[in-house]
């Protein structure tokens, strides 16, 4: 009888894994490997021109001569200061007016999907198009300021556009009316996802709304919850666009990002500077990615 | 309303209707409807404005509706306009953002749904391992990956041209998309794809001829989520696309507002419109597909 | 010639070993049950027949050829599945003859193939309808025509009834007998349902842990359980279990205080036992006033549950529950005190430690 050999394994389903290389090929390139050349070229003093081979690297090391600089640079220290000040209300807000408005959608009310569709729509714009509308709305000569100045109240002021001091407050708000429809759209199919019989058991028992809300649901929801947070956080280290089309980063440097700051010096010959700032907000989202690594790690490691 | 008060006079049984009037729910109408009003004051000016002529902006307040509407502001802002140094209006954004959107989205969809293929039917370690650090590496941000795809776009020969475009947007949705992806084609049922590959169905007749047909719903919400995350893009324009294709987005921020000194508020919200028109029309056509896709691509991942 | 042969078949999941140095021959013709509890890995078997899924170590033969490591559809099978796993987007027809368009069979012997299994399983008027139009039992009809139309000697059943109703699950299940005695191809079937086991096969594998507990008629394996867990596992309800030892050189067996004589047994030699069980299916004890000739033992009535045709009585037995199936006789109250008469000829007795049938 014909003896058969095991097939090679690794040509089982050849197309299969053919198929499949492209994406292979963007992982391993794209995402590892630039993100191996980005931190590894930020000890090195390149300007303009990239370098590969470990010999280049070796020529050009600085060691942390790029991180001693940066954070000597006054334009960084005010980027990553409104990076953080951005961050932090952003995420805030946008989890606490997204779990609120999914509260008020959860209660069984009539026309949900007309507030729905209200709630989302800015989040289908692009952060230049929120950045241009809001540009003009918080304009002090033409926008809020001058309504209200117009209705009598002649002292009142709201400058925040142009005051450097509040500028990057601009931003927030602008991004706040943008993306807090997509948290309130997850939550809401986060609260969704609880099971009826919990409200049913909690009312058995006659424990308040607000109560379940809060001491039931809400830890319940906390793996999703935290999904939530690093997405939106994650997304607020990205920051450009939006303060572009806004304030342009001023006046001055006023509302200036990370993100402007690394695209200039990536840019304009300065590679290894910008390349060493990426690997600060690398870090910065590695930090904020912690919280998930840990809710689905522990999920596989339970279940 | 009278379907529900006969349907309750022949059957009590359901749950007793909620009083529209009681005063907790007085409440929860109000604070929907202040802050629905909050959300769509932005669109309203936007209208608004740019229907007004320059006197009307000067003399009046943003939030007062013009009397004497006109679309002047719109037309300039389509043909007219000056983007940097041309003042041809966003008419050639416009079509570089279909351009740049329309393979695009074909490419990444069909990348995507290729390896959420393989990934939920024809799984081996290398790939699922690959898939782990895609779904990671799709937090990362995008400045870590910006010179390195200069250099990767330069090395292909296609910087500066559509075909980079099209190749960072394939990158930059391919975490979302097929994790979209997977997730549909793991929720068939897999006795159906058995039964093909005993029918002696391969790779790629399995998804055209018996995947593919029973998956319109995945390929509408990642056509819906790519068109209007592509469309909205201005960072991967400006960088990769070259200053002869760049998208609408570009050319708004790019927009000169200043006509012997006087600002045209009214031609930049006109083009403001224009340019949020397209996935706001598909957002409003498709509201449903457009929450499970973000739903979906957030909460399951 | 054996039909299927399997030959030294072993599947790990990584560490995890799902099948375990297994071996199974079916012959031509034969109808083989794999029966067992889930995730004792008689699906994941059927899955390794078909190709479905790649073995760690061993063969597979079928019809004289090594398939081992051929592709699903060129093995010479037909597969029939729980779910019926019909494309929805294709009409019957187009189910049917899918398979056959791409073995690229031409379009007459396409038509004929379709035609033959259309009138044998009573389809010819639903062929254009699409899947989401036909009930369950239609649904499954199709599912094995489009085995049918492949024209295989070998036919694989995973669990095809599972997802019917009680009525139309019996309903089928004397369908497909009638079809393999129509057909006479081998036929591999996967289920857990003993009923449907005793009733369609000529051998039934019982599965445990990834391995053949016992692979014998359906007779022996109702009647000669080869361990504990196959004696426990078929029958309904379940043999009773006396824990005791074996007395005397193996003449007899002590269990609590009483002493049962074992020289009716019909099995291999006893011998002086410390720990065995003996095994009594619920309709090889009687129900006796007094105590009555051989052996027997004393119980107390606890439930009597009349199930139509017969009595379920439940006793109490030294602290044990016991299970009898009666005729039905006017009930017995609770407290009754009644002496039970053991069918020693065909109990089965096992031993403790090996959980081996003696």
């Amino acid at each position: 009888m014909s003896e058969v050999k095991r097939p090679n394994p690794l040509f089982r389903n050849l197309t299969a894994k053919l198929a499949a290389s492209p994406m292979i090929f963007i992982v391993l390139v794209v995402f590892i490997g630039s993100t191996i050349w980005t931190v590894a070229s930020s000890f090195t003093g390149i300007k303009t021109l990239p370098i590969f081979t470990p010999q280049e690297f070796y020529d050009n090391w600085v060691g942390w001569d790029q991180y001693v600089r940066l954070w000597n640079t006054p334009r960084w220290i005010t980027s990553i200061t409104n990076l953080a000040i951005y961050g932090v209300l952003y995420s805030g807000f946008a989890f606490i007016i997204g779990f609120l408005l999914a509260v008020l959608m959860d209660q069984k009310i009539r026309a949900e999907g007309v507030f729905r569709t209200i709630y989302l729509y800015p989040f289908a714009l692009s952060f230049i198009v929120t950045g241009k509308v809001w540009a003009w709305i918080l304009n002090p000569a033409f926008g809020l300021e001058k309504t209200v100045r117009d209705l009598g109240w002649a002292s009142f002021s709201f400058d925040w556009l142009t005051n450097r001091d509040m500028s990057i407050y601009t931003v927030v708000i602008a991004g706040l009316w943008q993306g807090s429809g997509l948290v309130m759209a997850l939550m809401l199919a986060g609260l969704r996802s609880i099971d009826d019989e919990i409200w049913h058991a909690a009312r058995v028992d006659g424990i308040p709304k607000w109560r379940t809300y809060l001491q039931i649901v809400v830890p319940m929801m906390r793996p999703v919850m935290i999904t939530i947070f690093v997405i939106v956080a994650s997304g607020s280290v990205r920051v450009y666009d939006l303060v572009l089309a806004l304030t342009q980063g001023g006046p001055g440097n006023s509302s200036q990002v990370p993100s402007m700051y690394i695209y200039e010096k990536l840019f304009v010959g300065a590679l290894a500077q910008g390349t060493a700032a990426s690997s600060v907000l690398l870090l910065a989202t590695a930090i904020i990615l912690v919280p998930w690594i840990i809710v689905e790690f522990g999920k596989k490691s339970r279940s | 309303m009278t379907a529900m008060s006969s349907a309750s006079t022949v059957t009590p049984n359901g749950a007793k209707p909620k009083p529209m009037f009681a005063p907790g729910r007085v409440l929860i109408y109000t604070l929907l409807i202040v802050t629905s009003i909050y959300y769509l004051i932005p669109l309203y000016v936007m209208v608004i404005t740019s229907l007004k002529d320059l006197d009307q902006i000067r003399e009046g307040n943003i939030f007062i509706p013009t009397m004497k509407p006109t679309f002047d502001a719109w037309i300039k802002a389509w043909s007219a306009a000056c983007t940097g140094l041309n003042c041809t209006g966003l008419a050639p954004g416009f079509w570089n953002s279909v351009f740049i959107t329309i393979p695009s989205v074909i490419v990444s969809i069909a990348v995507a749904s290729i390896s959420g293929y393989t990934l939920a039917n024809w799984p081996f370690k290398f790939a699922e391992w690959c898939f782990t650090i895609l779904l990671v590496g799709s937090f990362i941000p995008y400045q870590v990956f910006l010179y390195p795809l200069v250099i990767i776009t330069r090395e292909m020969g296609i910087y500066s041209t559509l075909y980079a475009v099209i190749f960072v947007h394939t990158v930059f949705g391919l975490p979302i998309l097929t994790l979209l992806f997977r997730n549909y084609f793991a929720s068939l049922p897999e006795e159906l794809f058995k039964a093909a590959r005993v029918d002696g169905a391969g790779y790629w007749r399995i998804f055209f001829n018996v995947l593919m047909p029973m998956s319109l719903p995945i390929f509408s919400v990642a056509v819906i989520l790519q068109v209007t995350g592509i469309w909205n893009d201005f960072l991967f324009g400006v960088i990769y696309a070259g200053p002869t294709n760049y998208p609408m987005t570009v050319q708004l921020n790019n927009i000169v507002n200043s006509l012997q000194g006087v600002k045209e508020y009214n031609v930049e919200m006109a083009a403001t419109i224009l340019t949020g028109l397209v996935p706001l029309t598909i957002y409003f056509l498709s509201g449903k597909y457009f929450v499970r896709g973000i739903a979906a691509g957030a909460v399951k991942g | 010639m054996h039909s299927v042969s399997v030959k030294n078949l072993s599947l790990n999941f990584g560490a995890v070993s799902v099948l375990k140095t297994m071996n199974l021959d079916v012959e031509e013709g034969e109808f083989v049950v794999l029966l067992g509890p889930s995730g004792c890995g008689k699906s994941t078997l059927l899955n390794c027949l078909a190709g479905l899924l790649d073995i760690s170590a061993g063969e597979i033969w079928i019809k004289g050829k090594n398939v081992t490591w051929a592709e699903p559809s060129e093995r010479g099978i037909g597969m029939v599945f729980q779910s019926y796993a019909l494309y929805p987007q294709m009409t019957v027809r187009g189910n049917l003859t899918f398979g056959l368009t791409i073995a690229g069979l031409p379009k007459d012997e396409i038509e004929k193939r379709v035609a033959r299994a259309a009138e044998i399983l009573q389809i010819g008027p639903l062929l254009d309808r699409k899947p989401g139009a036909l009930s369950g039992g239609q649904r499954q009809r199709v599912a094995i025509g489009r085995a049918l139309v492949r024209d295989v000697d070998v036919f694989l059943f995973d669990e095809p009834l599972s997802n019917l109703d009680a009525k139309l699950r019996s309903e089928l299940r004397v369908e497909i007998k009638r079809l393999h005695n129509q057909l006479g191809n081998t036929m591999v079937y996967v289920t857990h349902d003993q009923i449907e086991a005793l009733t369609l096969a000529d051998r039934i594998a019982v599965m445990k842990g990834g391995v053949i507990q016992q692979l014998a008629d359906p007779h022996t394996i109702y009647n000669k359980p080869t361990n504990l867990f196959v004696a426990g596992f078929i029958g309904s309800p379940t043999m009773n279990f006396l824990h005791g030892k074996a007395i005397d050189g193996g003449t007899a067996f002590q269990f609590g205080d009483h002493r049962i004589d074992l020289s009716g047994y019909d099995g291999g030699a006893v011998g002086n036992r410390e720990a065995a069980v003996l095994g009594l299916r619920p309709e090889h004890i009687t129900v006796h006033a007094t105590a009555p000739a051989g052996p027997s033992l004393p119980a107390e009535v606890e439930i009597d549950e009349n199930l139509g045709a017969d009595s379920l009585l439940w006793l109490k037995l030294d602290g044990q529950s016991v299970c009898v199936r009666v005729p039905v006789e006017g009930r017995l109250p609770s407290g009754t005190k009644v002496h039970l008469g053991l069918d020693i000829a065909k109990a089965s007795l096992f031993d403790a430690a090996s959980e081996q049938r003696i």
